[in-house]
């Protein structure tokens, strides 16, 4: 009797955990689907509109379809950067927050953005000469302002704390900087604005070019982080028990999610509350493993960012919104919501 | 197997451990004990090298603790800290699982031997029917279990728990207590353990070790050590030691304070 209880108690819970996985799995199948979904709408959506069946004749090549020209040279390279961007913004995300250990965690903090900005910034204002360099000079200026943050945060080892009060003071003061320059030169700002919020208007297969690489080694990277990041959950003292060390870790996730972080912003501008809604909502749906929540993170920022985009250029059609004011807008109060609604996981 | 000395010790430049020797030798369960705040939690971090010490050395079998590969370190000795943190969503046998995490490369996955590993740890640990529960649903003396679990899973030979009792009912404690009795005597497993009952202590150590205000101030056998002078002088309490008839082992019964003699 009580031999056979205890057989069905056990049954039941093993039950559950299968149920977790296949939930978590139906979700990462999901979030493809949605992705490929969402990928075919942008291509058909803009100020002229196609239906699937010409974008598929344009991707396949066939001459004469009036589809061709817009799609292959216009579309289909922004949706590519929109997936990559999207994606190396979550995974950067997510890496961070598994450096802090703390799910607020979001890009910025590495000071990669606020460098990048002045960076970029400085260029475009005060050398306009020199242009083409931007994104050059924003992935330097980004890498620079991570490094000034986190040999501020250094000190027998590296802090959650202190890399986040090194964080908003090296933030504070780059974004100054910015600000100084925008004052003095405000009869040139236009070209700067659209930079300081993020757009994926106007880019092209040279943008995809330059970026695809680099992308597709800090994704790689950042999958390869999965373990550490599960293992920096458990606390520093029970990571460096198992071997971990957990200082060398850190940083390296750090300057993973920084590099992430750092070759998105300087393709395409400053993009705000990806890293930081996504990987929350990733962890609503599939749990904090890292191991699903990671890739699934990966593909719903992609996703948001092909949505943003699409509707960045068709909701106010003829006028192209650019698309961190539209991640600004709605990606603010859903953020709330979700923090409010609370959930599985507790901030 | 252990052997530190003259270790100092500090946070920033506070110094809060000085001058102590501590040796530690295969089999033995040995009990740190001490008043609060006396650096017991500060010298298991050293001898277990989550942590350096400013001066002073750790040998881990004749080997400096901190020349060593942390993760070798991590396949001979597991340390439990006082207070754990765990994922709202791991479950039991995921959290033994990283216990194998030192035996691995950081390319491969788990093995049949990992798996099976797992599973005895779970088993000695008696959470097979709680395997597939999240932690944090769990009771004090259950997680305490589990977390005990997974530093069985990374076999080692010297386990260092920080007051594995302290949050648990008399019942969770002794159970914790039977456990790690039995892990000294099947599997051999050296254990130190910070512990706050004096009279736990007596009866699951073969030693004990006091420290008051960073400094060594005794140790022995229980009998030697559990005296009337040693709990006055470390822990300012009047107290009767009396031989209990049922263990054969000393006991103590507080008295009072002791402050002003
Ligand atoms: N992280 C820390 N930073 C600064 N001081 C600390 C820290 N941890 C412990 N201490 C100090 O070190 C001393 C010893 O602490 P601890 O080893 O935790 O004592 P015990 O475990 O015996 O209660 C205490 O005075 C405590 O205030
Ligand atoms: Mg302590």
């Amino acid at each position: 009797m009580t031999a056979e209880k205890i057989n069905i108690t056990q049954i039941n819970e093993s039950d559950e955990v299968k149920k977790r996985l296949f939930k978590r799995l139906m979700v990462f199948m999901g979030a493809i689907a949605l992705l490929l979904i969402t990928a075919i709408l942008s291509l058909r959506f803009g100020s002229v509109s196609y239906s699937t069946g010409e974008i598929v004749d344009a991707l396949k090549g066939i001459e004469g379809s009036n589809a061709k020209t817009i799609v292959m040279n216009i579309r289909l390279p922004r949706m590519l950067l929109a997936i990559m961007v999207g994606a190396n913004l979550a995974i950067s995300g997510a890496l961070l927050q598994a450096v802090m250990r703390n799910p607020l965690a979001d890009p910025g903090l590495t000071g990669v953005s606020t460098g990048a900005s002045l960076a970029a910034v400085t260029i475009m204002l005060v050398f306009p000469a020199l242009t083409v360099y931007v994104p050059l000079a924003a992935f330097v200026g980004g890498c620079l302002a991570c490094l000034f943050v986190y040999s501020l945060a250094w000190k027998r080892g590296i802090d959650p704390i202190r890399i986040i009060l090194a964080g908003v003071a090296v933030n504070a003061l780059l974004g100054g900087g910015t600000s100084l320059l925008s004052v003095l030169y405000s009869d040139k700002i236009q070209g700067v604005l659209m930079w300081l919020n993020g757009s994926i208007a106007g880019k092209s297969w040279y943008h995809v070019r330059i970026l695809m690489p680099y992308s597709i080694i800090g994704i790689i990277i950042g999958l390869l982080c999965i373990n550490t990041s599960n293992v920096l959950q458990l606390g520093d003292d029970a990571a460096k028990n198992l071997g971990i060390k957990v200082s060398h870790a850190r940083i390296f996730l750090s300057l993973t999610a920084a590099f992430l972080a750092g070759i998105s912003v300087a393709t395409v501008g400053l993009i705000g509350f990806i890293g930081l809604i996504i990987p929350h909502i990733s962890r609503l749906l599939v749990g904090s493993d890292y191991k699903y929540m990671l890739p699934v993170s990966a593909l719903l920022g992609a996703t948001l960012l092909v949505v943003a985009d699409t509707a960045a250029r068709t909701v106010f059609s003829p006028v192209e919104l650019p698309v961190g004011i539209l991640m600004a807008v709605f990606g603010g109060p859903f953020f709330l919501y979700l923090l409010r609604r609370g959930g599985a996981y507790r901030v | 197997m252990i052997e530190a000395s003259r270790l100092k010790i500090g946070y920033d430049n506070k110094i809060v451990v000085e001058d102590f020797d501590f040796e530690i030798k295969a089999g033995e369960i040995i009990a740190l004990i001490g008043p609060n705040g006396s650096g017991k939690s500060t010298v298991l971090k050293v001898v277990s090298r989550l942590m350096k010490a400013m001066a002073g050395v750790v040998h881990l079998d004749g080997n400096d603790i901190h020349r060593l590969s942390t993760k070798e370190v991590a396949k001979k000795l597991s340390m439990l800290s006082q207070q754990q943190i765990t994922p709202p969503d791991f479950t039991v046998r995921e959290l033994v699982a990283y216990g194998r995490l030192p035996h691995r490369q950081w390319y491969e996955t788990k093995s049949q031997e990992d798996e099976e590993i797992i599973e005895w740890a779970i088993g000695q640990t008696r959470l097979e029917k709680l395997a597939d529960r999240y932690i944090n649903n769990l009771s004090g003396g259950e997680r305490q279990r589990a977390w005990i679990a997974m530093a069985l899973a990374q076999r080692p030979k010297i386990l260092l728990l920080d007051e594995p009792t302290t949050y648990l009912d008399i019942c969770h404690q002794l159970e914790v207590m039977e456990l790690v009795s039995r892990l000294n005597k099947e599997l051999g497993i050296t254990v130190v353990m910070v512990l706050h009952d004096l009279n736990q202590a007596v009866r699951y150590s073969h030693r004990l070790v006091v420290i008051k205000e960073g400094r060594f101030v005794a140790e022995g056998t229980p009998e030697a050590v559990l005296t009337k002078d040693m709990l006055r002088q470390v822990y300012n309490v009047e107290a009767e030691v009396t031989i209990d008839k049922n263990i054969g082992k000393p006991v103590f019964m507080p008295l009072g304070l002791a402050y002003g003699t």
